[in-house]
């Protein structure tokens, strides 16, 4: 496709810029609202009285005599020590995407690699796994988890992440190392390795671009979630989107809006770093390895 | 690969979603055939600070003990949750069906149950979103492709951000966005040459308002994926399909998107499952009062001061269900190809 | 959460001013609860005390987990509302306190002990309840008396609408579940309604004055914003803040800081002022209900546990910290040497009024669910009061039968 845009009539060319700059403004406007209102206070950035309010600062001028203010991060970076929080989000998705890619791709290579007709139902069961909706199961959790003693901490919201990310993992990792020709590490069984050393030889070299991408959803999902997070943390130890539900307050008591906007904000810097490092990868990875349904 | 080998590669993956979701499921299936025990009542006073004492009911704790004791897990109910006017709700329908006169207050008085009432939005939703998000997602990719070298990184990462913020927060901006005084609704009302409008206070327009927030938030999965997929297409086949005179819609018709199909069948899998389970951009949006779907309702039973957990398993079970059914064709596609090839 | 920091400088400045009395604990203590300020202080407070662990969790999420964690004996004791100690009471998880109010309880008001079948139950510290927040600029400017009742209130409202003032001078939380039917109880009542037949779990909203209520609901709706049913507490205060709303029935733990939100104009600060809450229907009684927040002890542990928990809590608790400016603004206290701050007045005036408590009944939180899931229909127009009130009576029952009420 690529090779034949230079033949493109003009046209066409007009129209296909012309929706790839409305799809940007679709797709980015929002955040750069979000960017922009994160630096006034809230009855401008959230405006009842006159939307514009949002880009002139009107009440923010009043406050703080500028109309731009640096109050919601101070509040929640400092006030509210964030930075615990996203130490503790940086944990969770560390841990996450290591342990998931792992199970995940000895799991997923060997279902690529059986012929076994078990194969099929176990990636269907997977499925049917994954439809469970994660609140249920998160309640189901709190007693048994109380009662052990492990209910409040990382270790256990991570391995709880892990497992419910599993059947996507799967899914994608298996789809991903049936595009690795099977002759690979079956020459390398001929040679006299055993299966894992195959694996470990043969396999592990080139499947990289796939598990990055793989990984970058497996991110996504830690980085993210509010339904385990919320329930199986306890405050001390919230990462970055629970802390950020704190800050929008509760029927009886107030929020400080502000400080969820500037948490927002810093909290997708590390995302635009990470997309931005593996933009490459995350597309090679997925041209090599391209999902098979 | 023998059966132990792949034993062995498995068993990790398979010991964590055994324990963390097999076990839960099956424990969820046993909890919606059981109900707490009936709970015997007596009259107590009882005393509130600034008020004063009266007279109130609570639970006769030692006339239950014995009973819970016997049957931790309550008494069994069968089926009777499931077909219970909070879920399938027989005997209403029933009586629906005998009583109103014709189809459209037959239909009316339907949705009036929560459970016909969740099902009617949760199915547009997915019906409407799910096809959208692989078109606008297949488009997005189609043109991006055709950027520039330099610009494509640029690119791709804006066009990402829809799925990468976090969806509480995103769901959050965007409803202060599109009030009847943000920027959004003064744009919406401008168009409509309609001071009044308001997103917010519609029915109609809030499914409409969500169904545009699932697309969006969805759609750069797709983009993502189905870009990919195009750095893969053949160029040989292009030529020889551009040599046989096909126009540009006929080699996307007829050559990209049978390319692209397995990923098609992908996202649409996965989505199919997500937008069934739709939750997250109701709570967002404060909607439900308009919109309410099986998720919610699972939530909205256990976040009561009175869990409802036998409700809730019942609804899960039957939210499993209809994942089931809804994935089917799609499956027994899969599965066919899978016997083909096998 | 936020103001977590500035309720510990308070509570720290009080230990240093007054040389806290020795508290001294012989066995873990852990604490779940919300985290509003006031309950940050009795954490905080309570934690002073040394000798041995104590771990607290205040956290927003603690209706959800504080079940599985009482019975589990993970937490020691919890902090909990006149709504949530029901789900306790109903599965036997918490202690009798008496033998430990005899022991250490010097210094608690008998207003305080919260008793359930002449045992002790729980410990209260605080009130709350909604009532009456209005611009007294708006009301004097076009000579309008402060309403007593909702009928003034509705009058009031087209007064205002009518002079063109404000378009919707009217808010309220009514955001479809918790929230709107928490408004729905208080109108209910109000109109002298039981939301349940006498001496029974059998469900009594399907009557006059739920068919009053739900009228009042529709007219006083006709004057908010359009988009009322998404509309929170939060949501609520910010129109008001914005100063779109004159007249709104608010929880009186917001009274305090609804001026003190950087950017409120200063109309909106001079113009802000409480009163008791409002009756309706020619009733008595007002159209609101009364709360309290309190702590109780688990079962589930030690009698060493269940002692330390209690001196403990008791040491959040103790009367010199109403010596502190700073913890006697955060919330209308119920411990002795409290002096009422202003923004106590709405409050105080409630109980005087003989406001009735929120039910403390083992089904009551089901019959609030069915009133939050069905009354978004009726408050649309789409059905009759007469249908939505049948409608909630049928959801009720089918989950009252479930969990074995009925």
């Amino acid at each position: 496709m690529a090779g034949n845009a230079q033949k493109m009539p003009v046209g066409l060319r007009v129209a296909t810029s012309g929706f790839v700059i409305f799809w940007l403004i679709l797709a980015a406007f929002p955040f750069i609202w979000t960017f922009w209102g994160s630096f006034k206070v809230e009855l401008d950035f959230f405006s009842l009285t006159n939307w514009t309010n949002a880009l002139t600062g009107e009440r923010t001028q009043a406050a703080h005599g500028s109309p731009f203010t640096g109050a919601g991060y101070r509040g929640s970076w400092i006030q509210e020590e964030f930075w615990r929080n996203v130490i503790n989000t940086l944990i969770v998705c560390f841990f996450v995407v290591c342990t998931s890619l792992t199970i995940g791709t000895l799991g997923g290579y060997a279902l690529s690699r059986s012929s076994h007709r078990y194969t099929f139902w176990l990636l269907i069961t997977a499925l049917i796994f994954r439809a469970m909706p994660p609140i249920t199961l998160v309640s189901g959790y709190l007693l048994p988890f109380f009662e052990w003693n492990i209910w409040g901490i990382l270790p256990t919201t991570i391995i709880v992440l892990v497992a419910i990310n599993q059947p996507f993992t799967l899914w994608m990792l298996h789809s991903f190392f049936q595009n690795i020709p099977k002759e690979l590490d079956e020459s390398a069984k001929v040679d006299g390795c055993t299966q894992f050393q195959a694996f470990r030889f043969v396999i592990v070299p080139v499947m990289w671009p796939g598990v990055i991408t793989t990984g970058l959803f497996s991110f996504l999902l830690a980085y993210n979630d509010f339904a385990v997070t919320s329930m199986l943390l306890s405050a001390s130890n919230r990462t970055m989107v629970p802390e950020i539900a704190a800050y929008l307050g509760t029927t009886y008591t107030e929020g400080n809006v502000m400080f969820a906007v500037s948490a927002v904000v810093s909290a997708s810097v590390p995302l635009f770093l990470l997309v931005m490092f593996f933009q490459r990868q995350i597309v090679s990875g997925l041209t090599a390895g391209a999902v098979k349904g | 690969m023998r059966h132990t080998t792949f034993f062995w590669f498995f068993l990790p993956t398979a010991t964590a979603m055994l324990l963390f979701i097999a076990a839960p499921i099956v424990s969820v299936v046993i909890q919606s055939v059981f109900a707490p025990h009936e709970a015997v009542f007596i009259e107590v006073e009882s005393c509130t600070p600034l008020v004063g004492c009266k007279t109130e009911t609570t639970i006769d704790q030692e006339a239950t003990r014995a009973l819970k004791e016997a049957q931790p897990l309550g008494r069994f109910v069968g089926l009777e949750t499931y077909f219970n006017r909070g879920h399938l709700a027989v005997a209403e329908v029933r009586e629906l069906w005998l009583n109103e006169p014709d189809w459209s207050s037959f239909f009316n008085r339907l949705g009036n149950l929560p459970f016909y009432r969740a099902m009617a939005f949760t199915l547009t939703f997915t019906f409407i979103v799910t096809p959208l998000v692989i078109l606008v997602g297949l488009m997005v990719a189609l043109a991006v492709n055709t950027v520039h070298e330099r610009l494509k990184g640029v690119v791709i990462f804006f066009s990402l951000l829809p799925f990468v913020i976090t969806p509480l927060i995103g769901a959050l901006v965007l409803f202060w966005m599109i009030d009847a005084r943000g920027i959004l609704g003064t744009a919406i009302q401008w168009l409509a040459n309609d001071p009044d409008l308001s997103l917010k206070a519609s029915t109609g327009m809030m499914w409409v308002s969500l169904i545009v927030y699932g697309v969006w938030h969805a759609a750069p999965f797709a983009f993502v994926i189905f870009y990919a997929g195009l750095q893969t297409l053949p160029l040989d086949q292009i030529e020889a399909a551009q040599i046989d005179g096909a126009s540009r819609f006929q080699r996307v018709r007829y050559v990209v998107v049978p390319h692209l199909m397995p990923l098609i069948t992908f996202v649409a899998l996965m989505q199919l499952m997500d937008n069934f389970r739709v939750f997250e951009p109701i709570v967002g949006f404060n909607a439900e009062a308009h919109a309410q779907s099986l998720s919610w309702a699972i939530f909205n039973d256990l976040g009561g001061e009175v869990q409802q957990l036998s409700s809730a398993a019942a609804t899960s079970v039957m939210t499993i269900i209809g994942v089931a059914i809804l994935l089917s064709p799609v499956l027994y596609r899969t599965w066919r190809d899978n016997r083909r090839a096998a | 959460m936020f103001l977590k920091k500035v309720a510990i400088v308070g509570a720290m400045s009080a230990v240093l001013g007054t040389t806290a009395m020795a508290c001294e604990i012989g066995a873990r203590v852990s604490i779940i609860g919300n985290e509003f300020p006031a309950i940050q202080t009795v954490g905080a407070e309570a934690a002073a005390c040394t000798g041995a662990e104590i771990t607290k969790n205040l956290t927003s999420e603690h209706n959800e987990i504080n079940l599985p964690g009482v019975t589990s004996g993970e937490y020691t004791a919890a902090i909990l509302a006149n709504s949530s100690i029901v789900k306790m009471m109903n599965d036997d998880v918490i202690l009798p306190l008496d033998d430990l109010v005899a022991k250490h309880g010097a210094g608690l008001q008998s207003s305080q002990l919260i008793k359930i079948d002449g045992k002790v139950m729980a410990v209260a510290f605080m009130a709350n309840a909604q009532h009456l927040m209005y611009r007294s600029d708006v009301l004097a400017d076009l000579g309008i008396a402060v309403p007593t009742t909702y009928e003034e209130m509705l009058a009031a409202a087209e007064k205002i609408r009518s002079a063109g003032v404000m378009e919707n001078p009217v808010g309220g939380a009514y955001a479809a579940g918790w929230n709107l039917a928490q408004e729905f109880n208080n109108m209910f009542l109000g109109y002298g309604g039981s939301h349940f037949k006498a001496g029974s779990a059998e469900p009594n909203v399907n009557s006059e004055a739920g068919v009053n209520a739900l009228n009042m609901m529709k007219a006083l709706s006709e004057y908010m914003n359009p988009d009322f049913l998404t509309h929170d507490s939060n949501a609520t205060n910010a129109e008001y803040r914005a100063g779109n709303i004159a007249l709104l029935n608010m929880w009186g733990s917001r009274a305090a800081s609804q001026t003190t939100t950087e950017g409120v104009t200063d109309a909106v600060k001079n113009g802000h002022a409480i009163a008791g809450p409002m009756t309706v229907g020619g009733g008595s009684i007002p159209a609101s209900t009364l709360w309290w927040d309190g702590w109780t002890v688990s079962k589930n542990i030690s009698d060493a546990e269940a002692e330390a928990s209690f001196i403990a809590l008791m040491n959040g608790i103790r009367p010199d910290l109403m010596a502190d400016e700073a913890i006697r603004t955060q919330a209308v206290w119920l411990i002795e040497g409290y002096q009422p701050t202003d923004a106590a007045i709405g409050v105080f005036e409630a109980a005087k009024m003989g406001t009735t408590p929120y039910p403390m009944l083992p089904y009551m939180g089901l019959m609030h669910s069915a009133l939050g899931a069905e009354l978004g229909d009726f408050m649309q127009g789409k059905e009759s009061p007469e249908q939505a009130l049948a409608d909630i009576e049928a959801a009720y029952i089918a989950a009252a039968k479930e969990a074995g009420f009925l």
